[in-house]
């Protein structure tokens, strides 16, 4: 804080080559600052850890699938996730392996009853051959990251029609996770360019645009999205439908981002050190360039964070009531249909997999922008 | 002697740990306050003056810790309100009854979502048993004594309907409204205007001679305080470098930063257009402070291996005027 | 007004008014009147200090000159290199050619410096952006403003964070003279400041303008802050110009009712003086809904019939002193003495 008290302890030796940890803390940018401050919090910190290793998994799933999510296993409708084990039946210590399961239909519920046979024992493997695929269009490989020879594995268990869970889950994520990032950055553009317009021009330009956000502000959105998505063609590619969902999200989403820019913008306009760079003769670019953008790009940061988390729960609630994202495309919603009913949530728990995942994901997503709103001032106490 | 007194405040430190260290905000202040008696305490920002009103309440935020005693003289048997937890009923008690506090900004004292009425009446009630009629009646009494006109229409005004000289009379009121015996006034008048700030000087001078109670008046304006206070405490980073009567502190300033802290400022009618005497740098941040003098890099008197060796004495110079330097040794 | 030889800034009938809006459609419903008709002239090399109560329009004023923001009406005519600009007709390319003439300090000593930007950007930011210097030049121009303003040359590449105060303020001055200014608007420069510090920047800006021969207008709250840097001094009542003069006949013999209030409301760190048992009641009028007549006469204790009724103009009572009073001769006012 102070200069005068750190002069007397400073070791700036006679060329300046030693630098203490106060100087380097006030040659310290912003975002220095910023980092070192969102540093200190750990629940963020650590949700941008998963969050990165998530968002990697859905970048790469078909590595880390062990199945093609559209295989149907027959012999495995409906079964429950397996366990992976150490220790087998007679107390040996092993490498992680599965049991062998058989089932047969209990004939006073109706249900299929999966036991596990300790008699088989199939060890995990680790980058097999297993099904082909082609990632991202542009190779084919057929090198899965675990599987089981002879036998199958099921870790979240299966669907009614017997198709792999995680598998289905892990290519869902694609759909639900970067949707999000598609919504947020249409919306971030329309936001952006249309706030900035209102808050620089000002004026009529400025009051037609803040009534037009006031009014989608004021509509209801889920009825709003229900009837637009519904008005997406049937015929529609899965690639068509997606980038059909995301404009429909960012279009309420960008009203919001609209108010913040343009509040930012004039709260900016009016500081000190922005007239200051007018007064010095800085041109209107000049200022925007150096001085707003810099200015609320930490703000901008922080809201979009907490937009992802929101755009992720619309797409998978529409997708749940059916008019998100169809089959054959998977989304965390679509696969969430099959645990649309109370009986079969109670008889089958693992459907709500999806579920789980995204409570996880809108948390994560929370943590870090609780931290970076904390670090966007980073020289509050 | 000891009859006189209404609050002692004995070797107080209130230190903040924090992650760059530990922050001596206030390191050993003793201070007493006579009965009926307005105390000044003055200094720069950050020497620790509101540290001090706070700790007196145990209001100080998270990890500050309060050491030392502060004995309360108001009811039967001395009080130390240092060793009361602070959220007790003890010290709650007390604060608003027997020491109530008004602070800088009074946009921050009051709820914007109720009256001012409503919320002067319900601090009345929570120490006494009033029926609501009453209490307003109480209510608007009050705020007719700080000179709020017509106070039956402003009794139920919100908070933002009141400029800032009329709110911090409300603030006034609402502290007066149960007659403490000490009045902690934490730069009551810097956020105002000079003829605003006059206005509320003059209304806190009346009613200390009519409810003969004593004020802690904390404030930087050397002008503020000369026409205040009856004793004067100067504080410097944490610590009371010089203690008198306004006389003493006004026409025999003694501690080089007293001294230095007069010349510095301009005088009214002093039409010599000279340089002002400044002193040098700033004030630091009393982080993990060296036991030494804290004016000492600042001063023009230093002595290189006293001032900077140990932590000056509170020396008596004459009757009731105390100074922390090592020139009157 | 004129007093013959020519000011190097003359300001005419400036006004700022803001619109009130209300209602969906934004309707215009009144103006806040935040300075209404004010002139004034300061010569090179002399300091004009500006008080008066907050909200009175201080800042305002000072902004509207710069053009930081764009005036209702009037002139500001800045002489220099004996060229005349009316600085509210240029355009904003013209404009940008004058800027480096005119430049202004800052009271919140931590919104005006960028907190993105190190000292050496800060204070070498004019220079970039007018093109003056750049690179090692550039960087060693800021070295010798920052020696200038009494900054260590080894803080050229720290942070605002780094700093207190008093030496963010340095760094503003620092900036402010950089493209070798005739006028500085300084606004509030001391306010935010301790009072040890206070002395001194107010030091500071002495030094500098016998140096560069600079010429101030200094906004400022504070009455003895005033009177200890101005040549002259104008008083402003809610968006008004209500006195002018010279500093020591204002100080000691004040021409309006409402200067005296002013000078008689400080507390002075002086026994011998204490505060005087007769004060101004009641507070300052809102500027969008000023009194009738003379905006001060509900506080006026000299107020007469009149007052409700005419506004005052300001009139010359000689020595080059105006007053808006309508008794302005006939009253003896209390200045602050000695
Ligand atoms: N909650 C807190 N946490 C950490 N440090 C604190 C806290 N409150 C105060 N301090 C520190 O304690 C010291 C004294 O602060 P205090 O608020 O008492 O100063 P002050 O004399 O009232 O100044 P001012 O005139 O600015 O009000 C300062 O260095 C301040 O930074
Ligand atoms: N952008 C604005 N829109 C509307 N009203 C404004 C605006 N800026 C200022 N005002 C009003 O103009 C009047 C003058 O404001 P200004 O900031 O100039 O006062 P000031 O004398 O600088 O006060 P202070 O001493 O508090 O800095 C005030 O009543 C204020 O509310
Ligand atoms: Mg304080
Ligand atoms: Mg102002």
């Amino acid at each position: 804080m102070d200069a005068t008290k750190d002069s007397a302890q400073k070791s700036i030796t006679g060329r300046g080559t030693e630098i203490t940890a106060e100087e380097r803390y006030y040659m310290a940018s912003q975002s220095q600052l910023m980092w070192r401050k969102f540093r200190k919090h750990r629940l963020a910190l650590i949700s941008t850890v998963f969050l990165i290793a998530i968002y990697f998994l859905a970048f790469t799933y078909e590595f880390w699938a062990p199945y093609e999510m559209q295989t149907q296993h027959e012999d495995y409708l409906t079964a429950p996730p397996m366990v992976i084990r150490f220790v087998d039946s007679e107390g040996n210590l092993r490498a992680p392996f599965v049991y062998g399961t058989s089932n047969e239909l209990n004939m006073d519920t109706f249900t299929r009853e999966y036991v596990e046979d300790t008699s088989q024992i199939y060890p995990i493997q680790f980058f097999v051959r297993g099904q082909e695929y082609s990632f991202w269009g542009l190779f084919k490989s057929d090198l899965h990251f675990f599987g089981v020879e002879n036998s199958k594995i099921f870790l979240l268990g299966t669907d009614g029609l017997g198709r792999d869970l995680l598998s289905r889950v892990l290519a869902g994520s694609r759909i639900s996770l970067t949707i999000g990032l598609v919504g947020v950055f249409l919306a971030f553009t329309l936001g952006c360019v249309l706030g900035g317009i209102s808050g620089y021009f000002g004026g009529a330009t400025d009051t037609v645009i803040q009534r037009v956000v006031e009014f989608l502000i004021s509509l209801p959105t889920t009825p709003l999205w229900l009837a637009l998505s519904a008005a997406v063609p049937p015929r529609w590619s899965p690639i068509q439908v997606y980038f059909a969902i995301s404009i429909i999200l960012s279009i309420f989403g960008w009203a919001g981002l609209a108010r913040v820019v343009r509040g930012k913008l004039l709260e900016l306009r009016e500081y000190d050190y922005v007239i200051s760079a007018r007064l010095a003769g800085g041109t209107d670019g000049y200022i925007i360039f150096s001085h707003l953008l810099p200015g609320f790009m930490s703000y901008l940061i922080v809201h979009l964070t907490m937009a992802i988390p929101g755009m992720i729960l619309a797409e998978t609630a529409l997708s749940f009531l059916g008019l998100g994202i169809r089959a054959p495309a998977v989304s965390w919603g679509t696969l969430m249909q099959d645990a649309q009913n109370v009986r079969s949530i109670a008889i089958h728990p693992w459907l709500l997999a999806p579920g789980i995942i995204v409570i996880f994901v809108v948390l994560f997503f929370n943590f870090i922008g609780d931290g970076l709103r904390d670090a966007a001032d980073p020289y509050k106490l | 002697m000891m009859n006189d007194v209404l609050l002692e405040i004995k070797n107080l430190r209130t230190y903040f740990k924090l992650h760059e260290g530990i922050l001596k905000a206030i390191d050993g202040v003793s201070l007493a306050i006579g009965r009926n008696r307005v105390l000044g305490i003055v200094g720069e920002s950050g020497c620790g003056k509101s540290v001090t009103a706070r700790s007196i309440l145990k209001l100080v935020p998270a990890p500050g810790k309060i050491e030392g005693e502060i004995w309360f003289h108001g009811g039967e048997k001395p009080v130390n309100l240092a060793a009361l937890p602070p959220t007790g009923n003890a010290i709650r008690d007390i604060r608003g009854r027997e020491i109530a506090m008004i602070f800088q900004e009074p946009m921050a004292a009051f709820s914007p979502v109720h009256t001012i009425g409503d919320q002067i009446s319900e601090a009345i009630q929570t120490h006494q048993s009033l029926p609501k009629p009453e209490a307003r009646g109480r209510t608007i009494e009050m705020l007719k004594q700080v000179g709020i006109p017509i106070p039956e229409r402003r009794v139920d005004n919100y908070p933002h309907q009141m400029s800032g000289g009329m709110l911090q009379r409300a603030m006034i009121a609402m502290a007066l409204s149960l007659r403490p015996k000490l009045l902690i006034a934490d730069e009551p008048t810097t956020a105002l205007d000079v003829t605003i700030q006059a206005q509320i000087l003059r209304l806190m001078k009346r009613l200390q001679a009519e409810l003969g109670m004593s004020i802690i008046f904390i404030t930087h304006d050397l002008g503020v305080i000369a026409n205040m206070a009856d004793d004067v405490a100067v504080m410097y980073l944490g610590r009371v470098v010089e203690y008198g009567t306004v006389r003493q502190i006004f026409e025999n300033p003694q501690h080089p930063y007293t001294q230095a802290l007069m010349q510095s400022i301009p005088k009214l009618g002093s039409k010599g257009r000279g340089r002002l005497a400044s002193i040098e740098g700033t004030v630091p941040v009393p982080l993990d402070p060296p036991r030494r003098c804290g004016f000492a890099d600042r001063c023009v008197h230093f002595i290189p291996g006293r001032c900077d060796a140990d932590v000056p004495p509170l020396i008596d110079t004459e009757a009731g005027h105390q100074v922390r330097c090592i020139l009157y040794e | 007004m004129q007093n013959g030889s020519k000011a190097l800034i003359e300001v005419r009938g400036l006004k700022k008014y803001f619109p009130i809006q209300e209602g969906l459609l934004r309707r215009v419903v009144g103006h806040v009147r935040a300075v209404d008709d004010v002139s004034f002239d300061i010569p090179a090399g002399k300091t004009l200090g500006l008080v008066g109560e907050s909200g009175c329009g201080k800042t305002t004023l000072g902004r509207c000159i710069v053009r930081a923001m764009e005036p209702t009406a009037g002139e500001v005519i800045l002489r220099v290199n004996d060229q005349e600009f009316d600085l509210t007709k240029l355009s904003a390319k013209e404009l940008r050619a004058v800027r480096p003439h005119i430049q202004m300090v800052f009271q919140d000593p931590y919104l005006s410096l960028s907190p993105r930007k190190t000292v050496l950007n800060i204070v070498g930011e004019p220079l970039y952006i007018n093109k003056v210097a750049e690179g090692r030049a550039l960087e060693q121009r800021v070295r010798d403003l920052m020696d200038l303003v009494g900054l260590d040359v080894k803080y050229l590449n720290r942070y605002p964070h780094a700093f207190s105060g008093g030496q963010r303020q340095r760094i503003g001055i620092a900036r402010a003279i950089s493209l070798n200014p005739e006028l500085i608007i300084c606004d509030e420069p001391v306010s935010a400041l301790d009072v040890s510090v206070q002395a001194q920047i107010l030091n500071l800006l002495q030094d500098l303008q016998r140096e560069f021969n600079l010429t101030y207008l200094f906004i400022a709250h504070d009455l003895s802050v005033v009177e200890h840097i101005s040549d002259r001094v104008a008083v402003m009542y809610v968006g008004k110009l209500i006195e002018i003069g010279d500093t020591e006949e204002l100080f000691q013999k004040p021409r309006h009712p409402y200067t005296e209030a002013l000078l008689s409301a400080i507390p002075r760190p002086d026994l011998s003086r204490p505060m005087k048992e007769v004060t101004l009641e009641g507070e300052v009028p809102s500027p969008a809904n000023p009194p009738s007549g003379c905006y001060f006469h509900p506080r006026c204790p000299y107020a007469k019939d009149i007052c409700k009724h005419e506004a005052p103009p300001l009139v010359d009572m000689g020595n080059n002193h105006f007053s808006a009073c309508h008794f302005a001769k006939e009253l003896d006012l209390q200045g602050v003495g000695e």
